[in-house]
């Protein structure tokens, strides 16, 4: 016998005696005060991110004055580093800020969702240091809840919800941005 | 300064150990100024006053049971360790309870996360085959692991097939279980780490001791000593800022050059054929993302149904886990991405056996959130390596004799049955109900020692019992920042036997029944 069918066998055989359905999921709204931007807002400062809102060009300008190496994956945003779905995730290595769409943000959690079409690449979104995502105000759902009722997750390939930049506070609970991945993670709204 | 000012100002409630308040930690700030408090960070700025040699793990031996007691004797008598990991982890409990607090339908979520994991584990061969069906048709590759053995000859196999040599990995507390680190060693593969937290205990040749946060039992001293000694960094620096970025510019490079990545996963969606990974540094998006073959090990018990149950999970699991609302990255992998390659491990290792035992089953619903560990006195004054064994705290006492049941046949005593960790567990498993029944099973099978034996007749009126144990421990406060006072004399408690416990007066257990008419009234 196959370990598959071992394995399955030995479950089934081993299936716990009862009745136990599979529940409906409520609807638990979210009190997001009457708004729910400044909800995202205030969720995503909390987890380490933060919100700007104006162009992209003048917000490159007075975030980013220094960055050498730019990669843009919206047509909003010239970067001066090319980008493609067989890019190498090597040659992203030296990426100072990644530009690039989320499709949706959640108010909850101040969270967004990058997608790989979106990215075109899906390291960039890790390997560069620092994001700025653009999002569309009008695209934030209230909770987790209404994000997971959304088609995305059925769809693509890879799809992340990224809630502030990399952190870890491993080492004695001191809090550091910038563990693994990007430093910072800026949202655009807009 | 007194603690009552500074409660007042920052609305928190007093440590524990009020000597390891410090200014500031050099922690990260918001845009105005504020503390932050995400991921895995504590809520007040900590540090232990002396610098302190590290208490180690329990000593393993091939046949003999881990001596729970003796270890984590020496991990209390090195006092700077023990405060802080007890009031780390008491802090993340808290900081649990005010996320907890912050969302009314809590409980419904609980009771909803337990009734979908039932379901799933009641109908486990279904949600499998439709998992294995969906991936495949996504353009995964699935296979099936009985055992740890299996699981890592299978991942060598796929790596042997692409000439890899080097994987780098994310945190997962199934290839812990499966020796695979340990494995791949052997038939010369190397493996890398690449959580912080797992990353040193990796250069350490230690253990994770925790399954959320692997080295919150460390000091920065004990890092940078470690990072020293096998990152090449300066000794004398312990600055958590350096220590954190040394790690990230000495691993960037690896990541980079890697021929495979490899991740766990948190949750397995039936319907989807898809696998969610939940991290705070991104490491996991790295290992997936950066090679062109990435493999996932999943056990059996990760399945969900449906996309929408994870509006349910994720609500909770790092809340749970953390106090925070949820983890910086919450990654859905679908399949491969263009040009890249993509296989999923599902590992039984002792689940399917599991599933058949009637009081210990719905352990298989546990998402390992660790929040039982933080909540429990025990584990948090013992330190997770004291158990010797890949899952601690209560959670470990339930897991661990299931792998090997005279190893850690000691296990199920390093409780106080107080019902703590039950109280916080996002999937309502009824963990200290189950410590309590292997403390049975353990003594019925002859499995633990004479000592213990003697001990569990002696107890035998309380045993034979369970519904007024049970009551007593159901009324005993969930959340218990020191040991309630009858855990303290409790017969059937060896760990605090011998030990000077905090606070509470020394009660028994029948005078605290009689007290509280068993358990009807209120601790006060
Ligand atoms: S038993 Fe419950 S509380 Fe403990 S790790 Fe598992 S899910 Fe979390």
């Amino acid at each position: 016998m196959s370990a598959r069918d071992a394995i399955l066998a030995a479950v089934r055989a081993n299936r716990p005696r009862g009745e136990y359905p599979l529940p409906d999921l409520p609807d638990f709204p979210l009190d997001d005060g009457g708004d729910r931007v400044a909800h995202f807002q205030k969720s995503l400062e909390a987890m380490g991110g933060r919100c700007h809102s104006g162009g992209i060009d003048a917000a490159m300008r007075e975030l980013f004055p220094d960055a050498k190496v730019i990669v843009s994956t919206v047509p909003e945003f010239r970067g001066n580093r090319d980008i493609a779905e067989n890019t190498p995730p090597q040659a992203l290595a030296d990426v100072d800020v990644a530009v690039t769409r989320a499709s949706f943000g959640v108010a909850e959690t101040g969270s967004v969702l990058l997608m790989d079409q979106a990215l075109i690449c899906n390291a960039i979104a890790y390997l560069a240091q620092h994001l700025v995502i653009l999002l569309d105000p009008a695209a934030i759902v209230p909770t987790l809840q209404d994000a997971y009722r959304r088609a995305e997750f059925h769809r693509h390939r890879y799809a992340s919800f990224h809630t502030g930049p990399s952190a870890t506070a491993d080492i004695e609970g001191v809090l550091i941005h910038g563990a693994q991945g990007v430093r910072s993670l800026t949202v655009l709204l807009g | 300064m007194t603690e009552e000012p500074r409660r007042a100002a920052d609305g928190l409630p007093a440590l524990i150990h009020q000597e390891l308040y410090t200014a500031d930690d050099g922690g990260a700030k918001g845009p105005n100024g504020e503390r932050l408090t995400h991921g895995e960070a504590s809520s007040r700025p900590l540090q232990p006053p002396a610098r302190e040699h590290q208490p180690r793990g329990a000593a393993l031996h091939r046949r003999r049971p881990v001596d729970h007691d003796e270890a984590a004797q020496r991990f209390i008598d090195a006092p700077q360790h023990e405060k802080m990991h007890d009031e780390r982890l008491w802090d993340l409990r808290q900081k649990r309870d005010r996320q907890m607090q912050a969302i009314p339908e809590w409980e419904d979520l609980r009771n909803l996360a337990s009734a979908i994991k039932q379901h799933t584990l009641a109908h486990l061969g279904d949600y499998l085959e439709q998992f294995e069906a969906q991936a495949k048709a996504n353009g995964v590759h699935v296979h099936w692991a009985q055992d740890g053995a299996e699981h890592n000859r299978i991942v060598h196999g796929i790596l042997a097939n692409h000439g890899a040599k080097r994987l780098i990995k994310s945190k997962s507390m199934l290839t812990e279980e499966t020796g695979f680190r340990h494995y791949m060693a052997g038939v010369g593969i190397e493996v890398v780490e690449t959580d912080l937290g797992e990353r040193i205990q990796q250069l350490d040749d230690e253990a994770p001791s925790h399954i959320v946060v692997p080295a919150v039992h460390k000091l920065r001293g004990d890092v940078a000593d470690v990072f020293a000694r096998t990152l090449g960094t300066d000794p004398a620096n312990d600055d958590v800022h350096y220590l954190a970025e040394q790690q990230r510019e000495k691993t960037r490079p690896l990541i980079l050059d890697a021929d495979a990545g490899m991740t766990g996963a948190n949750f397995a969606v039936a319907e989807t054929g898809s696998f969610v990974v939940c991290t705070n540094e991104g490491n996991a998006d790295l290992s997936a993302n950066v090679p062109p073959l990435h493999i996932a090990s999943i056990g059996l018990e990760k399945l969900i149904p449906r996309i929408a149950d994870l509006g349910v999970f994720i609500r909770l699991l790092s809340r749970s886990a953390l106090g925070s609302p949820i983890t910086q990255y919450t990654s859905h992998f679908r399949g491969p991405r263009t040009g890249g390659e993509m296989h999923v491990v599902l590992v039984d290792n002792g689940r399917s056996a599991r599933l058949g035992e009637p009081e210990f089953w719905q352990s298989l619903k546990c998402i390992r959130c660790g929040a039982c560990m933080n909540t429990c006195p025990v584990y948090r004054r013992s330190g997770g390596l004291s158990y010797g064994a890949t899952y601690s705290g209560p959670i470990g006492l339930i897991l661990d004799p299931t792998f090997d049941r005279r190893r850690y046949s000691s296990l199920p005593f390093a409780s106080t049955l107080n019902g703590s960790c039950t109280n916080v567990c996002p999937v309502k498993i009824d963990i200290h109900e189950q410590i309590f029944t292997w403390r049975k099973v353990l003594a019925e099978s002859h499995d633990i020692g004479f000592g213990k034996q003697a001990l569990m007749k002696a107890a035998g009126a309380i045993l034979s019992h369970p519904r007024l144990y049970r009551a007593a421990v159901a009324a005993a406060d969930g959340a218990l920042k020191v040991l309630p006072g009858f855990a303290v004399a409790n017969p059937l408690n060896t760990w605090t036997r011998g030990r000077d416990m905090p606070e509470p007066p020394r009660e028994t257990f029948h005078q605290w029944y009689e007290r509280t008419k068993g358990g009807k009234e209120q601790e006060r």
